[in-house]
């Protein structure tokens, strides 16, 4: 147990520290959401009714940016056959991971959202509710993509490839996320959204490291 | 049956004479149901559009037939680490990615005249569109990885999460649907068909079903070749 300890630690330190960490991440959310009214126009009312929608969007693609790092350092300097010969089993390895990925991306990518929204005119008793699905989804985002960092390990061209294999799986997160804004802004019951979001989110948690050990293993054979 | 036919050897005696048997199965049946569609009466609403049915709603079949195939083999092809069923899963992909795409395209082209726009964000018309995204990045890993048996593992692996994705992408697109306000130009089909429709209907999603066999069988007898080719010249090269 406390060797998974140290390798989350060190996993939340190489995500935080190294390259630029959130901030890239924070900085290219912050520059989707400002050519949306450059593409879409300024027009306030036009700008509300997409606010929240393009917040989720923005997440989505901005959550995408770190994933090509999350595997790829530690297979190509051996970091990585060094995990997968050690006690712990890759999947908790994963789990470290994917987790981390979480706390030190999602989780200020949540923090940035709602400034956005409201940036783009989504009202202020939404702050809340855009925060906390932002954070839920975040995990299941983090699992989600890192499965297609995981499978894209060894591969040419492997942050284009990541993309094209995970956006597609991003539809239902992306899909309750926006959802529960959009219910709870139009006085609608916002839980099935929130319920249906934080059952991706877990299984996500659940079976995503399976998923992402089993392809590591593949890449190292 | 399959247990005898996972034998390479035994597998390309078969398809060798399966292939042409199925293909000539799917041509009569393509003519006869043709036939039906074009003899079939003119829908009273759609008049004759409504023929674009027997050729749209069987590709949309097999577009999800395509992918249950795609899975099963991956399946096989991870736990048993087959060399035949990584073959089928590599030869399936473009097959299922060119039924999904016809699906959309006759889609289009029926939603013209009939809902009077060419493209529909309905649940339906929607999660089709992931499924093709879908069978297009599957094809991407498969091409991006040198290595041949990595490279089939690794898709494998993305098959099996989109086995398990793809309902929650369909159940989340039609929830989706149903809480925005479904457009208003889709109208929800009759109650059922009546025979006239349904034979030519049931006879073309046969032909495509024996379509697909027939391409299936021969692009997996080239995926064998394929290899076979490539180790004969690793050997003459030493």
């Amino acid at each position: 147990m406390s060797g998974l300890w140290i390798l989350f630690r060190r996993e939340l330190g190489q995500t935080w520290g190294r390259g630029g960490g959130p901030v890239l991440a924070l900085t290219f959310f912050a520059c989707v959401a400002t050519l949306l009214p450059l593409a879409v126009g300024a027009s306030p009312a036009r700008l509300a009714s997409v606010a929240p929608g393009a917040a989720w969007l923005a997440l989505a693609l901005a959550s995408l940016l770190s994933l090509e790092r999350l595997f790829e350092r530690d297979f190509e300097d051996g970091t990585l056959d060094l995990l997968a010969l050690g006690p712990a089993p890759l999947e908790a390895v994963a789990l470290a991971k994917g987790l981390a990925q979480w706390l030190a991306n999602g989780a200020p990518l949540a923090l940035l959202a709602p400034v956005v929204a409201v940036a783009l005119g989504a009202g202020l008793s939404l702050v809340p509710m855009i925060f906390t699905s932002a954070l839920i989804g975040g995990l299941g985002l983090s699992f989600t993509g890192g499965i297609g960092a995981a499978l894209s390990l060894g591969s040419r061209r492997g942050g284009v490839l990541i993309a094209v294999i995970v956006l597609p799986l991003f539809a239902p997160p992306v899909i309750f996320g926006a959802g529960v804004i959009d219910a709870y802004a139009s006085g609608l019951d916002w839980r099935p959204a929130l319920s249906f979001l934080s059952a991706y989110s877990l299984a996500a948690l659940a079976l995503g490291p399976l998923a992402m050990a089993a392809a590591c293993r593949n890449a190292l054979s | 049956m399959f247990q005898a036919l996972a034998n390479p050897q035994r597998f390309m005696a078969f398809s060798r004479w399966a292939a042409p048997v199925l293909a000539v199965i799917a041509a009569g049946l393509l003519g006869w149901g043709l036939w039906l569609s074009f003899s079939a009466p003119e829908d009273y609403q759609q008049g004759a559009t409504v023929r674009l049915m027997f050729i749209h709603v069987p590709a949309a079949y097999m577009a999800m037939f395509c992918y249950a195939c795609l899975g099963a083999a991956s399946l096989v092809g991870l736990v048993f680490r087959h060399v035949l069923a990584d073959a089928a899963a590599r030869a399936c992909a473009p097959l299922g990615a060119g039924f999904t795409a016809l699906a959309l395209i006759t889609g289009m082209l029926w939603g013209r005249p009939m809902w009077g726009t060419w493209w529909v964000w309905d649940a339906r018309v929607t999660s089709v569109l992931v499924l093709f995204l879908f069978y297009i990045g599957y094809m991407a890993l498969q091409a991006a990885i040198d290595d041949e048996t990595r490279a089939a593992r690794a898709s494998g692996i993305l098959a099996l999460v989109g086995l398990i994705n793809l309902p929650i992408i369909k159940f989340s697109v039609d929830w989706w649907n149903t809480l925005h306000q479904p457009a208003s130009v889709f109208r929800k089909g009759g109650p059922s068909l009546p025979p006239e429709f349904l034979w030519p209907l049931g006879v073309m999603a046969l032909a495509y079903m024996a379509l697909f066999g027939a391409l299936w069988l021969v692009r997996i007898r080239a995926e064998v070749w394929r290899k076979r080719a490539q180790s004969l010249a690793l050997q003459a090269a030493g």
